[in-house]
């Protein structure tokens, strides 16, 4: 047997987007929740490219080219809210940003 | 071959991405996570997505990351308190829930998923299939994402603002 | 034996393994020249005399130097965060030298040929950043925090428009491939920097620019501004640590140059390819002049010299250039190397206008280089990118 079956990347997606959910319930650092969201999308693009490729079709790495972009404008906007926060809060804990009101 | 690479950089990217959620410091959840990005980089290529092993390194590992770190350093993030009261009961039983439901679902897997592997080489998506494909088929999700970017900066720029 | 060698894989494996032990094993001992040469020419510019104490003419202050550097004690801050700021200049170093894979020597001398070789520049140099950036922050040191902040901003501005120049020459070549891109000007019979009427000039001055910003190099050395920030994002590296920065440096100059030779210049094509008459005086004309004439050059000096070893040795020298130009009188020879000779003289100039850009220019304030990056080299290179590909839909009809 020389290629690798399409479960074993469907199952290795499924474990990295377990960790990635489970690091955004644990974690408390807003920054660290941030990056397990990174991590989900990274685990789902994963697969995406991995039926891509069983189907012999492009749609799949398209799709992952649409979240990589999705993903970068998400990446600048979330930052942005976070240095926003810790400007008015100067803090990153999840906890303590409890209120919508400044 | 094949299955080699495989369990090599699978390996890898699941103990960076524990690594990332258990370190205490963001910064080296960051390293962690371009840990995870480079192994799934190298899973595609293994996958023959040329384009997009390629792409994940400059967008992920290069651009967003390095925005990651950056505000790390900007806020000078440092190490993550423990929570007040540690929770005995998330921890007794978080774990092995965890590793329940994920040895369920990889067995639906299994069984849901459909037969037959691909070699290395026997099928490969470089950058001319993606262009074509996004330049004809998908040209009008295409224009939109740059609209998508157009806004996203925007939202930066004035949320990052000194004065909101 | 034999059935070893016949056997496809070994060969396949062979050469690629081959290529990459004698780069891997030269280019450090290059990079020591190539910052010999930098000094002497600075030094030049400036009318100083430059390094002149080891070896005739400071010839072997490169070699002087590493042991030096390997010598040194290796300290590691009491602050610093121990595990990152050992694998920071790991990070770099390993990108840099990465991108050589992929670099077309000349035409049949390269590691391995990918589908997007200049993607995977384009990658390695990103993640690269990552070396500075987090070498800086793990020295816990106001200095180097300050240098890796800027060192970030900028490299993560300049890429864009370093990307969007590439583009142009992709546009131009059809393809992402290092050795199909010189295949394609060698089909053409022009180097890219010249198609279009010149209008391809724009995007290689915006790749010169952003390259130099990329690279760290003045007038864009902000991050190691040792004016402002002692040596920046390496201030508190030392000793071995500190050498991999450097080599890191260097390569990343040379893979650049390299980039830039291949996408515009031709790669390993000598100049004017598609003059047939031309094709005798350049391929061995000029390389035998280049390296007997210097070889030549060399005995007035020796003589003027004092110490009766040095003139040995730069005697010695003098000789083994002008046994390296006669080699390429063999005509066997010198179909085998004038494309290793031609590309790496292109990479040898651009690497000389970066060492004039450092002799001639003062270095920029940031809120210049902000400018620079962003409100002129980015729109200039989507401008670049507008024009040529309508300039080029014409002219195919």
């Amino acid at each position: 047997m020389n290629g690798v079956p399409l479960s074993w990347y469907l199952i290795l997606s499924a474990i990295l987007f377990a960790l990635g959910a489970a690091g955004f319930m644990i974690r408390k650092n807003m920054i660290t929740v941030f990056m397990c969201i990174e991590l989900m999308l990274n685990a789902v693009n994963l697969s995406f490219v991995a039926f891509s490729r069983h189907f012999k079709t492009i749609d799949g790495q398209i799709f992952t080219f649409f979240v990589m972009v999705v993903a970068a404008a998400e990446a600048a906007v979330g930052l942005a809210i976070i240095l926003t926060v810790f400007r008015n809060r100067s803090t990153l804990q999840v906890d303590d940003i409890d209120s919508l009101r400044l | 071959m094949d299955p080699i690479l495989f369990f090599i950089f699978a390996a890898v990217a699941v103990i960076c991405a524990i690594s990332l959620i258990v370190q205490k410091h963001p910064i080296k959840s960051a390293l962690s996570l371009i840990g995870v990005m480079g192994s799934l980089a190298i899973l595609y290529l293994l996958l023959g997505a040329e384009f997009i092993a390629a792409a994940q390194l400059i967008v992920y590992a290069g651009a967003i990351m390095v925005l990651f770190v950056f505000v790390i350093m900007l806020l000078n993030a440092g190490e993550e308190k423990s929570p007040a009261r540690p929770s005995w009961f998330a921890k007794l039983l978080g774990i092995p829930l965890m590793i329940a439901l994920l040895g369920i679902l990889s067995y639906v897997i299994q069984r849901a998923a459909p037969e037959g592997s691909l070699a290395f080489g026997e099928y490969t998506g470089g950058a001319r299939e993606v262009g074509r494909a996004l330049f004809t088929t998908y040209l009008l999700p295409f224009e939109i994402t740059s609209v998508l970017i157009l806004i996203a900066i925007l939202g930066a720029v004035v949320l990052a603002k000194k004065e909101l | 034996m034999e059935t070893l060698l016949e056997n496809p894989l070994l060969q396949k494996l062979l050469a690629p393994l081959i290529i990459t032990i004698v780069i891997i094993a030269v280019f450090p001992l290059m990079a020591g020249y190539i910052v010999l040469v930098e000094r002497k020419v600075l030094a030049d510019m400036q009318v100083r005399l430059g390094p002149m104490r080891v070896g005739p003419h400071g010839l072997l202050q490169p070699i002087a130097d590493a042991v030096k550097l390997l010598l040194k004690e290796d300290i590691i801050p009491r602050d610093a965060d121990k595990s990152i700021f050992w694998l920071a200049p790991v990070i770099s170093t390993f990108t840099a030298l990465s991108g050589f894979t992929v670099l077309p020597f000349s035409h049949y001398i390269f590691v391995t040929d990918v589908n997007v070789g200049l993607l995977v520049i384009a990658a390695l140099s990103s993640v690269g950043i990552m070396g500075v950036v987090l070498g800086g922050w793990a020295s816990n040191s106001h200095y180097s925090l300050m240098g890796s902040l800027r060192s970030g901003a900028q490299l993560v501005s300049y890429e864009v428009a370093l990307a969007l120049a590439l583009v142009c020459g992709v546009m131009m070549a059809g393809t992402l491939s290092m050795v199909e891109i010189v295949r394609r000007q060698q089909d053409q019979g022009i180097w890219f920097a010249f198609e279009n009427y010149g209008l391809m000039l724009i995007p290689f001055m915006i790749y010169l620019i952003a390259a130099v910003a990329e690279t760290n190099r003045a007038p864009f050395d902000l991050p190691e501004a040792e004016s402002e920030l002692v040596a920046g994002f390496h201030t508190e590296y030392s000793g071995f640590r500190w050498s991999l920065y450097f080599l890191a440096e260097y390569a990343n100059i040379f893979v650049v140059s390299a980039v830039a030779v291949t996408l515009f210049w031709g790669g390993w094509m000598r100049p004017f390819p598609n003059v047939g008459f031309l094709e005798v005086p350049l391929n061995v004309g000029f390389p035998v002049l280049l390296f007997a004439g210097s070889g030549l050059a060399c005995f007035p000096l020796a003589r003027k010299l004092k110490d009766p070893l040095q003139a040995k040795i730069l005697a010695l020298v003098a000789v083994g250039l002008i046994g390296v130009g006669l080699i390429f009188l063999v005509p066997f020879v010198n179909d085998k190397i004038i494309g290793v000779f031609w590309f790496l003289f292109k990479i040898g100039l651009i690497v000389y206008v970066m060492i004039w850009l450092r002799g001639t220019f003062p270095r920029f304030r940031y809120d210049q280089l902000m400018d620079i990056g962003w409100k002129w080299l980015i729109p200039l290179g989507l401008f670049a990118i507008f024009l040529n590909a309508i300039v080029g839909m014409l002219r195919a009809g």
